[in-house]
Formats: structure tokens, C-alpha cells, sequence
């Protein structure tokens, strides 16, 4: 008995010093609940394959090779998860001011077609590239920033809990674009040349210049999503906005004690937040579709929530989520097509890797791990790190 | 040290050679300590002595790294409170643990929750709290909602809570640090009854003057270790406090004449509203000048939280005006009186005062994080911040493994160090203190009142706010009573005596013009 007490006090001590390094020396929040219920995760969904009639194993050697089975899956992996760290940055921004931003899905359309827009502007064509890109890209940042600033807003003027306002504009998006696309009389956004709604083609010299011609191709939209990402973690922990956002998001009161003006905080968060989504859009927009479609970002804001959980809302751990995210989409194609296992598999084990994530207990009581870091979503233990 | 007295008393609760280390701290060290049927063992100490600590372990909270604890004579090992609860034993932690949109009954029956089939049976609940409030003095009302009552009554709350659950052991941690003075009395009223009704008591408190009232017998912790026991009769106050500290420690305050200079503080017809509205501060004037500190006495609840942070620009003014250093700053930002020269050490420590999951360091720059000496073009300059933090740190004696360690790991008290020592450091002319030694122990008291009068000497004006008669009496150099929300007389210091500001305290008036 006692020298399990034992292994357990060094597995504990062993744990307690990891823990040490992950958050003081790499500045990294603890990832054993991730990495735990992402392993979970495939093994309930190899139970579920097993069920209907395949064998896991197969089907999971299937959907590795789609995932990374050769340079251009590798390429094509990469380049489907790019545009989700934009939405995933959207919500773990706006989390660390104590806000709940579940609007990334339209903050992607506010962007995207603020994006479409001015980059099929006549002029955009005389500008030369190095000008009209940032534009393109700018453009749809701010209309991403809009759409998340507007829930700030109200947040700020009238106490209207986010969750509620970036739901509506969500709907209010969707169908605004969906209208400017579709309609004929009057045209609006239409490409009216195309038997397809969507927008004019964007110019040329406003698209982003291609890496690898992959399915989707990677473009260089990468470096700016990316580099956002080191960005928002200088931000965050060296900065002293964002240690407004911080202590804004740990405890108002004592934010406004101190002098830090809330709701200035609030409204620059939810704008912020909305920026990276419509970043996202924009480069989409630019690099892999020329033109905007409703559908194109669909689901998209809604996985950045999973992923952005998933990291623990830390910037840098986004990239890797995302990654691990973008690549199982990209790989479930040929799951279905060598072992016959629908795509939705990869849909159904995504939604348990968030479930196992978010309640967390679970993956804590199956693995014994210890409540060593705060969950974001629950309040601290007493014990705290023994 | 004298030994209690009482050879048949019988141990309900023994602790033997418990230790308990956090990381970089002892904070117990081989602690023994015995609790008798019908006793009420006070337990003393500075602030992060260990007290607190002890006291979750007997509670099943921590898990003692080595040591007994044995309940009427049988070595228990709780893994958590439902086990101690199970033992009979109750505890009123420092913060409370109710749930402010609960009412009482349904906080009381919380986790023990009498049901009839699939439904909660609060009716039985009831009956049952008011057999308790009536046997024991506990007067609570079942159904008010715990958000609307006083502190005083939210402890009743959870002491009825401990006794629906038949907790005959009691732990009582620092239960009288929130109350007015005649709360107090009534407490201790309701605790002798309990112990004449069979209950023991451990009782944690930083005012010896209780102690020595109500102490059966007494144990003091320094640092984590017991460094002595003895009985109520055998002690003094200054013994107590020599014992606790390990030095001289002086109650009365030395101060000097006062040599006031130009008025700093003008706040002429002040009117403010509550959370919910109702005006609380009304019609409210005073006038504080350089070197001088002005006193504020009266009962809570009389508009001294509304004054203080609509003073400070953390409440908007319904009507008046607020003069600081010469300038109209009514509608300021907190921010924009803070830069003036006006420090805040707010009433409220855990809710405005710190943000729990913030190390130290960032925590004594919490308002100051973007000066120039903390950050350039926006950046945050770790290093200095660290090294003004080891610095204050050192200066306020907070007792803590370090300046990067998150401040809801430290004591009570050391919190309070912490956000004293970042108000009272740099350029101020005023400051305004609400509670400034809530839940201090005497060493630190004498410390932080120490403090407060230097910087009455060097000139700054003081407006201090406080439900501690004594330490009004001995810091003010006038002193003004609020009642309803008004300045109901202003005493000079010297001629002020308890009995009179009692009396415009409860009634707000003298009973004679003036
Ligand atoms: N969860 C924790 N993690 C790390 N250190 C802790 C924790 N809880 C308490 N400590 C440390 O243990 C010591 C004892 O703290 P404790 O709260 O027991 O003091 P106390 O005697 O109750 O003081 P006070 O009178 O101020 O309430 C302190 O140094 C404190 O910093
Ligand atoms: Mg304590």
C-alpha cells in the first residue's frame, strides 16, 4: 500500500515540477486534459467503428495517411487548419477578459465579405500587389473587429451578455450575406456572370501568393496567422494591455478600483477578437476561394471554440489544436474512401475531444490527474498544488 | 504556563505532532492541541501563523502531512469535509461560503438536503432552523435571500448551517473580524449558550480583548509551531499579544499634535446611491486637511462603503460635489483622482482590493502597472516589477515564499500587507482607508497604524473609515459620525469619549444642541 502512496507522491512531485516548467518557464498552461481527452476520444471512437462493422485500427491507419500520409497531405492538412486558428484566436482572446465570444462563425462572414468586397473594387487591379494585399487583408480584419465590437459595445452600454448578442449577430450575418449574395434584383454582392451565388472575383493583384499546390493549397496566409499567434501571447503576458484584459477578465471590481477603464477594456477585447476571425476570412478569401460564398466558413467559428478549448485558450497551444483539427478534416476523405467509415466519425470524435475537454472531471477521474492548473471554466480548488 | 484546570474534562478532539508544508512554507509544525466537551479553546497567532490551516485539516479540507487527529478518542483520516461533517464537526470559514441568491433555508440545507420523493422538503427545513434559532438564540429568517443580510446576520447563517448538520465540535474561524461591536456581544451570548448545551468550540480570533472574555483556555501558534497554552485567567492582553508577536508589543499609538495645513479634501452635500439604488449617502459634508487624519464612526450599513468609493471615483455622485487638492473632482475616474495623489485602501479586500489569481508582484502594481517605472511604450518590465515587489515586500513584513506566488495562497492578513503596501508607497497627498486592519493581528495593526500616522506627519490628509471605535479613537485627530448617510457631529479627538460617540452612533445625535 505504502509504497503505491509513494509512487504516487512522485508521480505527484514529478507532475507538480512538469507543471512548474510548463507555466513558468515555458509560460504554457498544463495540457494533460487535452492531450487525455483527445486519446479518449479515438478510443470511444475506434469502439463506435468496431460497431459498425470495421476494424479501427484500418480505418484509423486510413485516416492518418490522409492526414499526413505524404508531402501533400501534409501541405493540404496544414492548409485546411490555418484559416481555424483565426477562429479559435477569436474566442481564447475575448475568454481572457471574461468573455464569452461564440460569434467567430460571423465575424468570419463580416470579414469575408468585407474582404470580397474591396478586393474586387475596380481599382484594387492598378494597385501593385505589396499594397493591395494588406488592403484586402486590413479590410476584412475590420470587418471582423466591427462585428465583435458591436457585442462589446452593447456588453459595455447595456450589460447584454455577449453569448446572447454574438448569437443574434450571427444569425443577422448570415442571412444579411446570404441575401447580398443570392439576390438578383437588386444585385448586391452577386457575381451575376456566375450560375452560382457568390460574389465578383476579387483582383488579381490581391491574391496571396500560393506555397504548395495542395487540395486546398497552402498560400501565405499562414505566416500572418501564425505569427498572430506569438503576437497575441507577447500581448497577452508582457504588455500592459494585456494585463487590463487579464485583470479585467479575473475580476472587474478590483479593475475598476485600480483604474482600469472596464468597459474600454470590454468594447477593445470583443473588437480584437473579432479581428483574428475576420483575418482568417480574409486570407481564405484571398488565397484559396478569389471570391466569397456563404458556405465556405460554415462550421468554421464553432470549431475555433472546440479548438481554442482545447488549447486552454493559450495562443501558442492553438496552433498545434488547430493543426491537430484542420489535419483530421483533411484526412477523413480517404478513411471513407479505403475503409468505408463516413466522414462524420472524425465530426463525432471532435465533439467528444471538446465534451472530454469541457467536462473535464472525467479525463481527471480516468487518469488521475490532478487538479493541478484552473480550469477555465470552473472556479479554484481549495487545495490548490500540494 | 498554567494547564487547564479541569482534570475530568474529557478530550472531544485531539490533535497530535501535525505538519503540514506548502511549497516554501511550514505552515504547521508538529502542532498538538486538545479539545474538551463544553470547552471554548481560543486559537492565537499572527497573521500566517497556521491557524487556518489547522483548522481545514481538523475539517477535512488538507490532508495532514504527518500527525493524529483524533475525534472523542478514535484516530479519524478525512478525505474530505463530508467526512469530518459525518464526525460531528462544523465549520464557519474565514470568507463565507453561502450563496448570495440562495435564501437561508435553502443555504442550510445545501449538500444535506431533506427530500420528499424527487422534491426538496423545505418546509420540514424550516421547522427545523427555527427549533435551532430558538433554542440557541439564532435569530434567522428562513426565507430572506443571504445576498440581502447584514454580515453579521450571514454568520448566524452559517453557524445554524453547522447545527442542522449536529455539529457538536465547532470551528469558528475569525467569526467576529466582520462584526459591530454589539454583534459581538450578541455573538457571544449564542457561543456560551452553545457550550452550555454540550458543544466545544475552537474559536480563532485576532482581538485578545474577546478572548480573554470568553477563553476557557488558550493555545498561541508563531510560525506554524504552538509556543504555549494556557488559561483565560492566567493571560493579559499584553501577555497574549508578547506570546503571539515573540516581542514588546505596544497598543497605545504615540502620535504628536497634529499641525494641519491647507484642506485637501472638501466634500460639500455628497449624495450616492447603493447597488440597488437607494440613496445611502445623503447630504454628506467634510473637510480633511493636510496632516491630519479625520475620523469616520458609525454603525456598517450607514453609507460608509457608498462615501468611500464615490470619493474615490468608483461610485457616480448623485448630486454634491468633491474637492481634491484645490481641484473639482466630482465625476472623476478612479484612475484620474488615483493619478492626483489619492491612494485607496478599499473595505472590500478580496473583492476589490486583489485579483486572488495574481502573483504578488502584479498585485502591488495593480494600479500602477503602466508608469513608466513598470513599463515602456506598453510593455511590461518584469524585472523592475519583481524588484519593487521584493522591496515592498520586505518593508511591510509579508510573510511569503515569494513575490511570484498567486496572493490567494497567503493569509488574510499578509493579503491586507500587500495592498497596504502598494497604497501607501509613491507620491501621495491623500488617503482614504476604509477597515484597514480587518483580520490583522496586533503586530500588524500596530505596524499599519504606525504607517498611517507617518504619513499624517509628512503632511498627507487621512480620511479614515472604520467599525473600530478604539481604533478611531486612538488614530483620529477629529472625528465625524455617519448616520444615515450623513454627518450627524464632529468631536475633536481629545474630547471625544466612547460614551457620547456611541450615542450619535445608535441615535445620531447627543441628545443636547451644539
Ligand atoms: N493553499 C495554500 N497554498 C500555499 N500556501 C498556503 C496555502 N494556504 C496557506 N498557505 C500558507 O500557509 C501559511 C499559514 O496560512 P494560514 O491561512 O493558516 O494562516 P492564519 O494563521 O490563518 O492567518 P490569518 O490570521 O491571516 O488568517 C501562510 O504562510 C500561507 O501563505
Ligand atoms: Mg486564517
Amino acid at each position: 500500500m505504502s509504497s503505491v502512496g509513494n509512487a504516487n507522491a512522485g508521480i505527484g512531485r514529478a507532475a507538480g515540477q512538469l507543471h512548474r516548467l510548463l507555466t513558468e518557464v515555458w509560460r504554457l498552461q498544463p495540457l494533460y486534459v487535452s492531450l487525455y481527452a483527445i486519446l479518449l476520444s479515438f478510443v470511444v471512437g475506434g469502439v463506435l467503428i468496431s460497431i459498425i462493422g470495421v476494424n479501427p485500427f484500418t480505418a484509423y491507419w486510413a485516416l492518418l495517411r490522409g492526414m499526413v500520409g505524404g508531402g501533400e497531405e501534409i501541405a493540404g492538412s496544414v492548409a485546411r487548419s490555418v484559416p481555424f486558428i483565426g477562429s479559435a484566436l477569436a474566442l481564447a482572446f475575448a475568454f481572457r477578459a471574461g468573455l464569452f465570444n461564440i460569434g467567430a462563425e460571423g465575424q468570419l462572414l463580416a470579414g469575408g465579405i468585407t474582404a470580397a468586397y474591396v478586393g474586387a473594387l475596380s481599382w484594387m487591379s492598378d494597385l501593385p500587389g505589396i499594397v493591395a494585399i494588406p488592403l484586402i487583408l486590413i479590410a476584412g480584419t475590420m470587418g471582423g473587429a466591427i462585428w465583435g465590437g458591436i457585442p462589446g459595445v452593447l456588453r459595455a452600454k447595456t450589460g447584454a451578455h455577449e453569448v446572447i448578442s454574438t448569437i443574434m449577430l450571427n444569425s443577422l450575418v448570415l442571412f444579411g450575406v446570404r441575401w447580398m449574395v443570392n439576390s438578383r434584383d437588386p444585385v448586391v454582392l452577386r457575381d451575376t456572370d456566375s450560375t452560382v451565388p457568390r460574389t465578383d472575383p476579387i483582383s488579381d493583384t490581391a491574391v496571396l501568393p500560393e506555397l504548395v499546390d495542395s487540395q486546398p493549397s497552402l498560400h501565405v496566409g499562414i505566416f500572418a496567422l501564425v505569427g498572430i499567434c506569438f503576437v497575441v501571447a507577447f500581448v497577452l503576458n508582457r504588455t500592459t494591455f494585456g494585463f487590463e484584459v487579464g485583470t479585467v477578465g479575473l475580476n472587474p471590481h478590483a479593475s475598476h478600483y485600480a483604474g482600469i477603464n472596464v468597459n474600454r477594456v470590454i468594447v477593445a477585447s470583443m473588437a480584437v477578437s473579432g479581428a483574428f476571425a475576420g483575418l482568417a476570412a480574409a486570407s481564405e478569401i484571398s488565397g484559396t476561394n478569389g471570391f466569397f460564398q456563404p458556405g465556405t466558413f460554415f462550421l468554421m467559428g464553432f470549431d475555433g471554440i472546440a479548438i481554442a478549448l482545447l488549447a486552454r485558450t493559450n495562443p501558442v497551444a492553438i496552433i498545434a489544436a488547430a493543426l491537430l483539427w484542420g489535419s483530421m478534416l483533411s484526412g477523413a476523405p480517404l478513411m471513407q474512401q479505403e475503409a468505408d467509415v463516413s466522414i462524420d466519425v472524425v465530426r463525432i470524435i471532435q465533439a467528444m475531444v471538446l465534451l472530454f475537454v469541457a467536462a473535464d472531471a472525467i479525463v481527471r477521474y480516468l487518469f488521475r490527474v490532478r487538479e493541478l492548473d484552473q480550469s477555465p471554466f470552473k472556479a479554484t480548488s481549495i487545495e490548490g498544488a500540494v | 504556563m498554567a494547564q487547564a484546570g479541569n482534570s475530568t474534562a474529557r478530550p472531544v478532539l485531539e490533535i497530535e505532532g501535525i505538519t503540514k508544508t506548502f511549497p516554501g512554507v511550514v505552515a504547521n509544525d508538529n502542532v498538538s492541541l486538545t479539545l474538551n466537551q463544553g470547552e471554548i479553546h481560543c486559537l492565537l497567532g499572527e497573521n500566517g501563523a497556521g491557524k487556518s490551516t489547522l483548522m481545514n485539516m481538523v475539517f477535512g479540507l488538507y490532508r495532514p502531512d504527518s500527525g493524529i487527529i483524533r475525534v472523542r478518542g478514535k484516530e479519524v483520516h478525512f478525505e474530505d469535509s463530508g467526512e469530518a461533517i459525518a464526525q460531528g464537526i462544523g465549520m464557519v470559514h474565514q470568507h463565507f461560503q453561502l450563496i448570495p441568491v440562495f435564501t437561508v433555508a435553502e443555504n442550510i440545507v445545501l449538500g444535506n438536503e431533506i427530500t420528499r420523493g424527487a422534491f426538496l422538503d423545505l418546509d420540514t427545513a424550516r421547522r427545523q432552523i427555527d427549533a435551532l434559532a430558538e433554542r440557541y438564540g439564532l435569530a434567522v429568517d428562513p426565507d430572506a435571500t443571504v445576498g440581502d443580510l447584514s454580515v453579521g446576520e450571514q454568520q448566524r447563517v452559517e453557524l445554524v448551517k453547522a447545527l442542522f448538520r449536529d455539529a457538536d465540535i465547532l470551528i469558528l474561524d475569525e467569526p467576529t473580524a466582520v462584526l459591530t461591536p454589539g454583534e459581538v456581544d450578541d455573538f457571544f451570548e449564542v457561543v456560551k449558550s452553545l457550550t452550555q448545551q454540550g458543544k466545544s468550540i475552537i474559536f480563532i480570533t485576532h482581538k485578545l480583548r474577546e478572548v480573554l472574555a470568553v477563553a476557557d483556555r488558550i493555545t498561541v501558534l508563531r510560525a506554524g509551531q504552538v509556543v504555549g497554552t494556557t488559561t483565560a485567567e492566567g493571560a493579559t492582553q499584553q501577555s497574549l499579544a508578547n506570546l503571539m508577536v515573540g516581542r514588546d508589543v505596544v497598543f497605545r499609538v504615540d502620535k504628536a499634535e497634529p499641525d494641519p495645513g491647507e484642506s485637501l479634501i472638501r466634500v460639500q452635500g455628497l449624495r450616492a446611491q447603493d447597488d440597488r439604488g437607494v440613496e445611502t449617502v445623503s447630504g454628506f459634508d467634510v473637510e480633511v486637511r493636510a496632516g491630519e487624519i479625520f475620523g469616520i464612526a458609525g454603525v456598517e450599513g450607514n453609507g460608509q462603503r457608498e462615501l468611500v468609493e464615490t470619493i474615490c471615483g468608483m461610485r457616480p455622485a448623485t448630486g454634491g460635489r468633491i474637492e481634491m487638492l484645490g481641484k473639482d473632482a466630482t465625476g472623476w475616474s478612479p484612475r484620474k483622482i488615483n493619478e492626483l495623489g489619492v491612494a485607496h485602501i478599499p473595505e472590500n479586500r478580496s473583492k476589490h482590493g486583489v485579483v486572488a489569481q495574481y502573483s504578488i508582484a502584479d498585485n502591488l502594481v495593480l494600479n500602477r502597472y503602466h508608469h513608466r517605472k513598470f513599463a515602456r511604450r506598453g510593455v511590461r518590465n518584469g524585472a523592475a516589477i519583481n524588484g519593487e515587489a521584493i522591496a515592498l515586500v520586505e518593508q511591510f513584513d509579508v510573510r511569503t515564499p515569494g513575490v511570484d506566488v498567486a496572493i490567494d495562497t497567503l493569509s488574510g492578513g499578509n493579503q491586507q500587507k500587500v495592498i497596504v503596501a502598494r497604497e501607501l508607497t509613491g507620491d501621495l497627498q491623500v488617503l482614504v482607508v476604509a477597515q484597514p486592519t480587518r483580520g490583522l493581528d496586533v503586530g500588524s495593526i500596530e505596524f499599519i497604524h504606525r504607517k498611517i500616522i507617518e504619513l499624517r506627519d509628512r503632511g498627507v490628509a487621512v480620511l479614515l473609515v472604520s467599525a473600530e471605535l478604539d481604533e478611531i479613537l486612538s488614530l483620529s485627530d477629529r472625528i465625524g459620525v455617519l448616520y444615515r448617510g450623513r454627518l450627524a457631529g464632529t468631536v475633536d479627538a481629545d474630547d471625544a469619549t466612547r460614551e457620547e460617540l456611541g450615542l450619535l452612533m445608535a441615535t445620531g445625535t447627543t441628545g443636547e444642541h451644539s
